[in-house]
């Protein structure tokens, strides 16, 4: 196969993934009521993620473009493969 | 499979005093309660399997010539008894009281149990054959369980069980046991259920041997706990017999008796046992003892599941399958979705549905037959006795009667005209009359499929003569109802709370608003939009007619009628609007200046024209906000009126549709003409072209592709182009096009087909290529591609198709309706699947949506947290709020 040459952080149809800080992450965890893997996983060989440097129990950010409401936010939290 | 319930600490049980007969409160009796902490499955060991026995079968036998059940047959009635008068040998109950009981049979051969041969198959492929172990060397043991573990958290218990064959796999120790270094030979399942090695056969007690073998601590590796599951009992070495309440035996009228498939099946096992076992100590050659075990494995497995597919399924004599125990759970008709999940209900009513545009909206018309044959129970107290003796006289043949009487004891008795006296005189607070339906009772009413939920409504009764239910035709849309002979159910509450339920929840008026877009799902059809839209546009009446007209429509208030002499019909129309309803929104149709704007200030219609955008279901905003600012009642009360008076008009006014609709002037026809014949000699141009190859392809297309599109691009621009001469000459007047401007009915596309020009049939997106060898019908020369030989009808309806055109006009026309014939069943499993999966979803109060388990689905409900049945069309119009707030 041939060697990836393009970014898919860069395709338009990969919404935008961030690592959330510890602190924010408390605060998401606190606004919903969750533990950390009660949030939807991804994991940590995702390719949109992989160039984060996550490790399991990181919460990842990701900004969608939405038909409804323009951008949604959610949130995953990272796991082992 | 057995269950192990582990019964918890009791509940805390309510404890409410009881109400005796007599009406005086005496002493609560302490109620039982326990919950099921767990359940366990498991599969059953043979040891438990005969310890849970109460009986052994040896004998195929069923009866002796008496009658009686044999002992050692297959109906002992140690098993239980299906026979009136005979008692349990093992309970000592009657019939219905005993829960029957199992018994047991002892297999002469072991034979694989067909539910478990994957499983059998994997155990065998990954375990030693010499020494049980699975074939994973000690030291990585401990990581592949953890890794095996992970897999079962997330994906279950067979994931797991695939996954051990995986990690085998990729040990490269599939030949050679880590543990006692012997050679492994290939294991490979001969369906259904014979097992081989190396190509030779391992017969079902060498299985056994070797599932025996793997010792306990392994089990578990597989996701099994071998305290309840040892893997050799998945090879049967006796076999279970369910108990007779399970396989009754019916009596037929000449009093012969027929057997349960289970029992007819059980019967076959137990006689081909019997032979297996007398073959063996006779000492008989192994092939007729390797026969009568094939044979045996045979019905084995068709006992538990005879829809094997490399098996043929074991037949009555007439022919037709046996149903025997997976047939009984599974699918459609299985014990879980016929009976668990399907309850039929009494206190019912179907018949074929009919239009009443006179009954109210939320009612619905009922026969009087059916009036009198469901009822409704009414509890006597003194206030209301003398009420509910009146229905008591007239009986169950005088409607409005009584079908029975309910003594305080819950006794039930019926009412005849010679217990009607007795009945009469016996009434008395605390008994309960089951009276007729009368006008004004709650029904729901609904109609399959039930896709969402205004398929199932509440109305008003209202008793009718005919045998028809009534529904109004405004409320066929949320239904999806028509009059071709669609019949609907009717459920009659029978409790006050359900009653007030179904007030409350499911009543017509509290469904107006779609939850899907916002939008009222109730609104004008057909001819209440022809009319409204005719009243509003050009009529004007004399006060008398107006008067009149509103009157008929059921307006009683015509204080808003202006004190002119002529009434324009707008003026007419907004006698029904509130005084302090203001609405700015667009018609459908334009008027001459080209305006489609719709202006209604202080109840008064200024400007514009009603049609579908602001009457018609699902469409518009009026119906919206007269919703929202004069709630629900008022808007089902304002959809009824609108709905009438638009009749009313069509009434007075006269409609009917004429051939003479479709006439065009001569000039019109010449212009026509014209773009057909112009179209055709640039389709022949481009054909020209084509043959001397000198067409210019488009990217990605062959010669022959480009042409098609060109072709079908410059016949549907022609098509269309008659489509507007048609709607710019026809006759504006005409009633077709009325419909069509409207909204009402039919489109200009239908107009210009009649009038003109039908235009290109096309089968899978492509002209019509079916047919002969190189041409669609043997009138054509072969590689005809001139638009008549494709399928394009250049003639209109009105002045008739050629045969050919005729033709190709069928052969869509069957297209479609296989189409649609087979798109329902696939559109509705779909349906179904997406029903299933979604079913415990729910908006939390925080806005995030979960499922049962917690888990989050959306952060913010829809994304964008909006309640599509609060807003307009899925969007909250902010500006209109600010408005009306300042």
């Amino acid at each position: 196969m041939a060697k990836q040459t393009f970014d898919i952080k860069n395709h338009l149809l990969v919404p935008k993934h961030t690592k959330v800080s510890d602190k924010e992450k408390k605060l998401i965890l606190e606004k919903y009521s969750l533990s950390v893997f009660d949030l939807p996983l991804i994991k940590k060989n995702d390719p949109a993620i992989k160039d984060l440097d996550l490790k399991p129990g990181d919460v990842v950010k990701i900004v969608r473009k939405s038909a409804t409401a323009g951008e949604s936010i959610f949130y995953r939290s990272v796991i082992n493969v | 499979m057995a269950e192990e319930e582990h019964v918890q600490e009791p509940v805390e049980a309510e404890v409410v005093p009881s109400e005796d007969d007599s009406g005086r409160i005496s002493e609560p009796e302490p109620a039982v309660s326990k919950r099921i902490g767990s359940i366990q499955f498991s599969i059953f060991s043979p040891k438990m399997i005969k310890k849970m026995s109460a009986a052994k079968v040896v004998t195929p036998e069923l009866y002796d010539k008496e009658g009686y059940p044999v002992d050692g047959g297959l109906m002992d009635i140690r098993l239980g008894v299906i026979d009136p008068g005979l008692k349990c040998k093992t309970c000592g109950s009657k019939l219905k009281e005993c829960p029957g009981h199992f018994g047991y049979i002892e297999l002469a051969r072991p034979v694989i149990h067909i539910k478990f041969v994957n499983l059998v198959q994997n155990l065998l492929m990954s375990t030693c054959r010499s020494c049980g172990r699975v074939l994973i060397p000690e030291n990585k043991i401990n990581k592949a369980r953890a890794e095996l573990d992970a897999i079962e958290k997330e994906a279950g218990v067979e994931a797991r069980r695939a996954h051990v064959s995986k990690i085998i796999s990729s040990m490269k120790t599939v030949n050679k046991c880590p543990h006692c270094k012997a050679k492994q030979y290939k294991i490979s399942l001969e369906k259904p259920t014979t097992f081989l090695e190396n190509e030779k056969r391992i017969n079902p007690i060498e299985v056994r041997v070797r599932l025996e073998k793997i010792p306990d601590e392994d089990v578990f590796l597989f996701g099994m706990n071998p305290k309840f599951i040892r893997p050799e009992w998945m090879v049967l070495t006796v076999m279970s017999i369910p108990p007779v309440t399970m396989r009754p035996s019916i009596t037929l009228e000449s009093g012969e008796r027929s057997e349960d498939d289970l029992t007819h099946k059980l019967g076959d096992i137990v006689r081909i046992n019997q032979r297996l076992f007398e073959n063996i100590n006779a000492g008989a050659p192994e092939i007729i003892i390797e026969d009568l075990w094939d044979l045996l494995q045979y019905h084995i497995t068709t006992f538990f599941d005879n829809a094997v597919a490399q098996l043929p399924p074991a037949r009555h004599r007439s022919g037709q399958p046996l149903k025997t125990i997976t047939e009984r759970i599974k699918s459609k008709e299985g014990r879980i979705r016929h009976n668990l999940a399907g309850k039929r209900t009494n206190f019912s009513a179907r018949t074929v549905i009919s239009p009443d545009p006179m009954i109210s909206l939320n009612e619905v018309g009922v026969p009087k037959i059916i009036a009198m044959k469901l009822s409704v129970p009414e509890r006597v107290n003194e206030w209301n006795i003398t009420y509910l003796k009146k229905f008591v006289e007239n009986g169950p043949d005088k409607y409005p009667g009584a079908n029975y009487i309910i003594r305080p004891d819950g006794k039930k008795k019926k009412i005849t005209d010679e217990t009607k006296e007795a009945s009469l005189e016996e009434i008395q607070p605390g008994y309960t009359v089951e009276r007729h339906l009368l006008d004004g009772d709650i029904a729901i009413f609904n109609r399959q499929p039930s896709l969402h939920r205004m398929s199932m409504m509440c109305h008003r009764l209202k008793v009718l003569p005919g045998r028809t239910l009534r529904l109004n035709p405004a409320v066929c849309h949320p239904y999806n109802a028509d009059f071709d002979g669609d019949e609907m159910n009717l459920h009659i509450p029978q409790t006050e709370e359900a009653r007030t339920e179904a007030e409350i929840l499911m009543e017509v008026q509290t469904q107006l608003i779609s939850p899907r877009y916002g939008l009222s799902v109730i609104g004008c059809i057909q001819d209440a939009i022809s009319g409204n839209y005719i009243l509003t546009s050009k009529l004007e009446f004399s006060r008398e007619e107006a008067f009149d007209l509103l009157y008929s429509a059921g307006i009683t208030d015509f204080s808003k009628l202006s004190r002119k002499e002529r009434i324009s019909g707008r003026e007419v129309f907004s006698a029904l609007l509130p005084e302090d309803f203001n609405f700015t929104g667009h018609s459908k149709s334009k008027n001459e200046k080209g305006s489609d704007d719709v202006v209604i200030t202080n109840g008064k219609l200024i400007e514009g024209v009603m049609d579908k955008n602001n009457l018609g279901e699902g469409s518009g905003l009026l119906l919206r906000n007269i919703h929202k600012k004069y709630g629900k009642e008022f808007a089902v009360k304002l959809i009824g009126n609108i709905f009438r008076l638009g009749i009313e008009v069509l009434l007075r006014y006269g409609f009917s549709t004429a051939i003479s609709d479709t006439d065009l002037p001569s000039e019109a026809k010449e212009k026509i003409q014209d773009v057909l014949d112009t179209a055709e000699r640039d389709v022949d141009g481009l054909i020209a072209q084509f043959r001397e190859n000198k067409l210019e392809t488009f990217p990605g297309k062959t010669q022959a592709e480009t042409l098609e599109l060109k072709i079908l691009e410059l016949l549907n621009k022609s098509r269309n182009r008659a489509g507007e001469l048609v709607a710019e000459y026809a006759n504006k007047n005409s009633h077709t096009m009325i419909m069509a401007v409207s909204g009402a009915r039919g489109n200009l596309i239908n107009l210009a087909q009649m009038a003109a020009c039908v235009g290109q049939q096309a089968l899978r997106g492509k002209r019509i290529e079916k047919g002969f060898y190189q041409r669609t019908l043997s009138c054509f020369k072969r590689g005809d591609l001139t638009p008549s030989a494709k399928g394009f009808i250049s003639h209109g309806f009105k002045n008739g198709l050629t045969p050919s055109e005729f033709f190709f006009g069928a052969m869509t026309g069957r297209d479609s309706l296989m189409d649609t014939a087979l798109r329902t069943p696939k559109s509705g499993y779909l349906y179904r699947r997406l029903a299933n999966a979604m079913q415990d979803l729910k908006v939390e109060y925080d806005y995030t949506v979960r499922d049962a388990s917690g888990k989050i689905v959306q952060f913010q409900y829809g994304e964008d947290g909006i309640d599509v049945s609060k807003s307009e069309k899925g969007t909250i119009n902010v500006k209109r709020i600010i408005k009306s707030m300042m």
